[in-house]
């Protein structure tokens, strides 16, 4: 199987403490992958070295074919290249709509001068609108997004994400906070867009990771502490100390 | 595509129409060309205001709407004041100096003329000679270009250095104003070569022009309406469409935007240097209406006034940063001119020329504190009852929705 993102030897230090240490990761093309792990383990620090927000004191992050080098590249090329990110906390403009938050999010060119010009198509209009009934929001399109619910806006994230139409999903926490059906819709999203791209999905919650079925990677101190299906992992001596005997 | 525009943006369309009123309305009232009600120094102080709203516009574009609070956008408005300046004092000097040889025996030479012109302007700084910043004091056109040239071109420099370093918030703010002050520093040396703390005077004169002030005063009034005119449509274009969307994201959540692929520090440049540039086309047509222009205007105090003017009319909305700036200068001129009468408040004189600034202060903190949507708020609360919901602040769930769409149509 071909690779779209290979993490290799990985550390990034904060202050003297080794929030990621040496660790290792790869991903293909099409593939829906859950990290789990204590609080600190590193999950979230891994999502920024990735999407470029924070440089790695060593190590090697290649993407796609070309195995382009991310680690030098800013935030928002290494986003043109087809990263898309989900935060823990929803964050999408609160002040602006619905609508407005996914036609930013299209996949359309990003300079200023293309932005300044641009004037939306027939057809991107139609793709919001898609969109939107993918995640749940058809109605709400002309309301301002900070009005929507806690699970509404975690959706319109993930709507944001797949307006981007990125090669990798990175989605951190997607459950948090969700009502038994807004994760069972949540979850319905992921699955679908694993069809088609990478989605990396960091979760707690393990019916949650249960029901993704898909390979897990249990990170641990900033390391890969064990790497399989769920029930292989949750057999793991060490990841029962750790994580799941607590 | 054009009328929908105005149609999407109906508050362009009531601005331009008032904007065109108070024009039309000033000019009847003018000695120049109607009935002589308003004088012609009023007819410059009006002329001037709008000048300030059109750097107020600008300043909400900067700081409304992209979230930058610059606190040096009066050194590009003073700078294309002395761009213009430079020019206006070059020809004027000129008309004076020839005009004065014409009785010498022996016509002079071009050299003589320009020593002249130079002994003339530069005399109270110890000086005649011409310093390289005037080589093209004698075209209006070159002159024209540095207005917009100049402050574009320190903003595009100062905006790359700051925002590639991801210089943000309060910092940002304190760099504006060191740059500003630098600005301010360096013009009140007299080897600047632009007269030390003498400035550029007599800026009302136009060369070659016969025309009384109060006909001149009415010109520059007029392109003043026009530029804040074209430049009050040229920020809602702006600011309508998807680079709007953009900027206000970046205002509320920089991080966000950049990892939805936009290059956030181009976007902020784009906006610092379009914003710099009217700055500066406001600053150009400002001056000549002054007549006078030193280092002071361009004093790190005159760029935080632009934030308390746009701060009271309400930003992130263009008609509140223009009703601000025209509000609180008007006012400002009234209580500073001194024609306000004192007041006795229990034994102790209120003098309003100093306690002026005093509650200009409490006014901003006021509004800072309890009505950050400044007066423009107030276009809510009547917009509000006429079609409740347009502006999203506080309705329920799912009618809401509803209205908002049905407005739309
Ligand atoms: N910018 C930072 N500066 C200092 N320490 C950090 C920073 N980011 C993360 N850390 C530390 O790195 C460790 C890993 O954090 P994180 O990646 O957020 O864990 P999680 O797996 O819970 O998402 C934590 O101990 C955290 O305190
Ligand atoms: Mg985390």
């Amino acid at each position: 199987m071909s690779t779209l993102l290979e993490v290799s030897g990985v550390s990034v230090t904060f202050d003297g403490f080794r929030a990621i240490n040496n660790l290792s990761f790869q991903i293909g093309p099409a593939e829906m992958r859950a990290i789990i792990g204590p609080n600190g383990a590193g999950k979230t620090t891994f999502m920024d070295i990735v999407t470029g927000k924070t440089r790695p004191d060593e190590g090697r992050v290649l993407w796609g074919e070309k195995s382009q080098s991310l680690t030098r590249m800013s935030e928002a090329k290494i986003a043109q290249a087809g990263i898309g990110r989900k935060f823990q906390r929803p964050t999408v403009f609160e002040d602006q709509s619905v609508f407005d938050n996914l036609a930013m999010a299209l996949r359309k060119p990003r300079g200023p001068l293309a932005v300044l010009w641009y004037r939306p198509a027939r057809a991107d209009a139609e793709r919001v609108h898609e969109l939107a009934a993918e995640i749940g929001l058809s109605d709400q399109l002309s309301r301002k997004s900070g009005e929507l619910s806690h699970g509404q806006k975690q959706w319109l994230e993930i709507g944001m994400l797949l307006a981007q139409e990125p090669r990798l999903l990175l989605v951190d926490e997607p459950a948090a906070g969700m009502t038994h059906e807004e994760r069972e819709h949540t979850t319905a999203l992921l699955v679908e867009a694993a069809k088609t791209r990478a989605v990396v999905v960091v979760e707690h919650d393990m019916e949650f990771v249960r029901r993704l079925n898909c390979k897990v990677t249990v990170l641990h101190e900033g390391a890969v502490l064990a790497e399989g299906s769920l029930d292989h992992v949750t057999a793991n001596q060490q990841v029962i100390d750790v994580y799941l005997g607590r | 595509m054009r009328t929908s525009y105005f149609v999407r943006n109906p508050s362009v369309v009531i601005f331009l129409a008032v904007l065109l009123l108070f024009t039309l309305g000033v000019t009847a009232l003018s000695d120049g060309a109607g009935n002589g009600a308003i004088s012609t120094s009023f007819i410059k102080t009006l002329g001037k205001t709008l000048c300030l709203c059109l750097i107020a516009v600008a300043m909400d574009l900067i700081w409304g709407y992209t979230g930058i609070l610059s606190l040096g956008h009066f050194a590009f408005f003073g700078l294309g004041g002395y761009m213009v300046g430079m020019w206006l004092m070059y020809e004027r000097t000129r008309d004076i100096v020839i005009t004065s040889l014409a009785n010498a025996p022996i016509p002079p030479t071009e050299q003589e003329v320009v020593d002249a012109i130079g002994t003339q302007i530069f005399g109270v700084v110890g000086s005649s000679e011409f310093p390289l910043v005037w080589a093209f004091a004698d075209s209006l056109v070159l002159q024209l270009a540095l207005v917009v040239l100049v402050p574009g071109l320190l903003a595009l420099v100062f905006g790359w250095l700051a925002f590639r370093s991801r210089v943000t918030g309060v910092y940002l703010s304190i760099l504006t104003q060191a740059m500003t002050l630098a600005l301010a520093l360096y013009l009140f040396q007299n080897d600047s070569g632009l007269r030390g703390n003498n400035g550029l005077s007599g800026l009302q004169n136009l060369p070659g022009v016969s025309a009384p002030q109060s006909v001149v005063s009415l010109w520059f009034f007029w392109a003043s309406a026009l530029a804040l005119g074209l430049g009050y449509m040229l920020a809602s274009w702006v600011v309508s469409g998807k680079f709007g969307s953009v900027i206000r994201g970046i205002r509320d959540d920089e991080a966000r935007v950049r990892f939805l692929g936009y290059p956030v520090e181009a976007f902020k440049l784009f906006v610092f240097v379009l914003t710099a540039v009217l700055a500066g086309i406001a600053g150009a047509l400002y001056y000549p209406q002054a007549g006078i222009i030193n280092p002071a205007e361009v004093a790190p105090i005159a760029s935080i006034y632009l934030a308390v003017w746009v701060a009271i009319g309400g930003r992130g909305r263009l008609y509140g940063a223009v009703i601000g700036a025209a509000f609180v200068s008007l006012i400002s001129t009234w209580f500073t001119g001194g024609q306000v009468p004192s007041v006795n408040l229990l034994g102790y004189r209120v003098d309003w020329v100093e306690w002026w600034q005093v509650i200009l202060g409490l006014s901003f903190v006021l509004v800072t504190l309890f009505a950050p949507k400044g007066i423009g708020g107030l276009v809510d609360l009547v917009t509000g009852r006429l079609a409740p919901n347009r502006h999203g602040a506080d309705y329920g769930p799912d009618q809401g929705a509803l209205m908002e769409e049905e407005g739309r149509k």
